[in-house]
């Protein structure tokens, strides 16, 4: 973890909430994808955790949903603004447990970390399928910066007003040997439900710290201890999941 | 004796400040930072007879100057603080420490302080009897006079090293509870914990913390923890150690003002990791600034 003052390049609406950020600065204490950036936005208290969306050079992409005030904020910084932002949070995807042709299953704001991770699993030579999906057409967003990659997309929505009706869950492949994931929490649980095979989990929770010393995020796990979001995590192995209640 | 330096109940510290117990976790995550030896001391993770998982997530709410949080007092037990948290801490820490221990029963307290007080390590017991996140058996032994002098003798009864016993605000005279310690042999009083909150989440009409409330700290503690401390000072003999919002070195100062002879440092840890390393940093300037030649010299200077 590192203390960076990073400067904003751009900042603009992809969709009516999710907004794509791009900084630049130090940005060496990122070592793998799914990774998190913790901001200080100037007039609130705590910083705003933010996934990684990819990291080019000293250029770093951060898409996030305006949810609150502190989403709001952010929203209506303007390039050149210069921000408080702990570098280099959290463990990250481990890219080497893919096998050969991972899936990625991403959920509305979940889908951002899993670009950079296909980014990471495409340059080791592994082709990348990837399920997004949204809550309807209007929120679609970055599904055309995967396909650019390379990937092969599959778009979900819950309305169907696009792509396949329904939630990533029922467009899983029979197929599937590993997979990756981020998105809110029922969705994380349909997934660990009804997959077959082992993969990773992205979790979100409310920090106080997110570098590990406040407590204010632990998770049990499923050796009977407890690991925290922010600094064990935010990515766990299915195995080692435990759903309360 | 340096002009930062103070004495807190027989042991001198190079300096007052002290990042309080529960954001600091058992030292090391903020030593991969920086030395943390540029610290007076500081008050480890508050630690119980049985590890502890703690509350339901979501444990913390934002407020407007600060947070609220209801961790629920997560700790891996007394058995693994002494065999592996205080090992660890011995290769990056090189001062005495402050072992800061939570109960649920008197029998627990002594057990713990106990067994703390033959740690080498340890230079002071803090003891929490005043944490507002757990719900056990209603009332903490800190909301009253009789309860926290119980407290104080059972656990001075066992000890060789000081005792500081950490207060609870949330109570009708804090004074009273001050002076019950210090009748019942406390060698220092800490003040103080968390301030009884909750907020809601107008999205789902609900708590947004698990536990429905929790303690607030923060900034705005500020105001309130000196007046303590002010008050507490001006009716027992005892050393304080001022907590409560303390952001910056200038709050440093007016704690000790107020009378405290050391200065927690809570909820700044939080948002800025260095923030306890940037007040001790400052306080040279800030010291300049108002033409004060040691810190020692201001304690309970307003009184």
């Amino acid at each position: 973890m590192k203390q960076e003052t990073l400067t904003v390049l751009s900042n603009d609406a992809l969709t009516k909430s999710v907004y794509r950020m791009r900084l630049a600065g130090d940005l060496s204490s990122f070592t793998r994808p799914g990774q998190f950036c913790n901001i200080a936005v100037p007039g609130f208290y705590l910083r705003r955790p933010i996934s990684v969306c990819d990291i080019e050079g000293d250029v770093l992409t951060l898409l996030y949903k305006v949810v609150g005030h502190g989403t709001e904020a952010m929203a209506a910084m303007q390039p050149g603004t210069a921000l408080d932002v702990l570098c280099g949070l959290g463990n990250g995807y481990d890219t080497a447990m893919s096998g050969d042709r991972p899936l990625l299953l991403g959920g509305g704001v979940g889908i951002p970390p899993l670009y950079g991770l296909a980014k990471a699993l495409l340059a080791e030579g592994k082709p990348v399928r990837a399920i997004l999906g949204f809550n309807t057409a209007e929120e679609i967003f970055f599904s055309d910066e995967f396909r650019a990659l390379g990937v092969d997309v599959t778009v979900t929505t819950a309305d169907g007003s696009a792509g396949e009706k329904g939630f990533v869950t029922d467009a899983l492949p029979a197929d599937c040997s590993y997979f990756y994931t981020c998105g809110p929490l029922p969705m994380l649980r349909a997934v660990y439900e009804k997959t077959h095979t082992s993969g990773q989990f992205s979790f979100e929770a409310r920090m106080g710290c997110g570098f590990g010393a406040c407590m204010g995020c632990s998770m049990k796990t499923a050796d009977g201890g407890y690991k925290r979001v922010c600094r064990e995590g935010p990515v766990f192995r299915k195995e080692e999941i435990v759903w309360e209640n | 004796m340096g002009k930062l330096n103070v004495t807190l109940c027989g042991i001198e510290m190079d300096n007052p400040v002290i990042p309080a117990s529960g954001t600091f976790g058992y030292g090391y995550e903020f030593a991969e930072l920086y030395d943390i030896n540029c610290l007076g001391t500081f008050s480890f993770k508050g630690t119980t007879k049985e590890p502890r998982y703690g509350n339901p997530l979501p444990r913390i709410a934002e407020c407007s100057a600060g947070l609220i949080n209801a961790i629920g007092l997560q700790n891996p037990g007394i058995d693994r603080v002494i065999s592996e948290e205080l090992p660890k801490l011995a290769k990056v820490f090189h001062k005495p420490v402050m072992a800061n221990v939570g109960g649920f029963s008197v029998e627990e307290y002594v057990e713990l302080c106990a067994r703390l007080d033959k740690e080498e390590q340890v230079g002071w017991l803090e003891v929490n009897i005043s944490c507002p996140n757990v719900k056990k058996g209603g009332k903490s032994y800190g909301m009253t006079p009789e309860g926290a002098a119980e407290v104080t003798a059972a656990v001075k009864a066992v000890t060789t090293k000081p005792c500081i016993m950490k207060l609870t605000p949330n109570v009708t005279d804090i004074v009273a509870i001050a002076k019950a310690c210090e009748d019942a042999g406390a060698d220092g009083v800490s003040l103080i914990n968390t301030l009884y909150g909750m907020r809601i989440d107008l999205r789902t009409g609900r708590p947004v913390i698990a536990n429905r409330m929790g303690g607030y700290s923060g900034p705005a503690a500020f105001p309130i923890a000196l007046r303590m401390v002010y008050q507490v000072r001006a009716a027992v003999n005892i050393p304080i150690v001022g907590i409560g919002g303390v952001s910056s070195a200038e709050d440093v100062i007016e704690m000790m003002y107020a009378g405290a002879t050391a200065v927690g440092v809570g909820a700044a840890n939080c948002i800025d990791p260095y923030a306890s390393k940037k007040i001790v940093e400052d306080l040279p300037r800030v010291m300049e600034k108002y033409g004060i030649d040691t810190l020692e010299s201001i304690i309970g200077g307003a009184q």
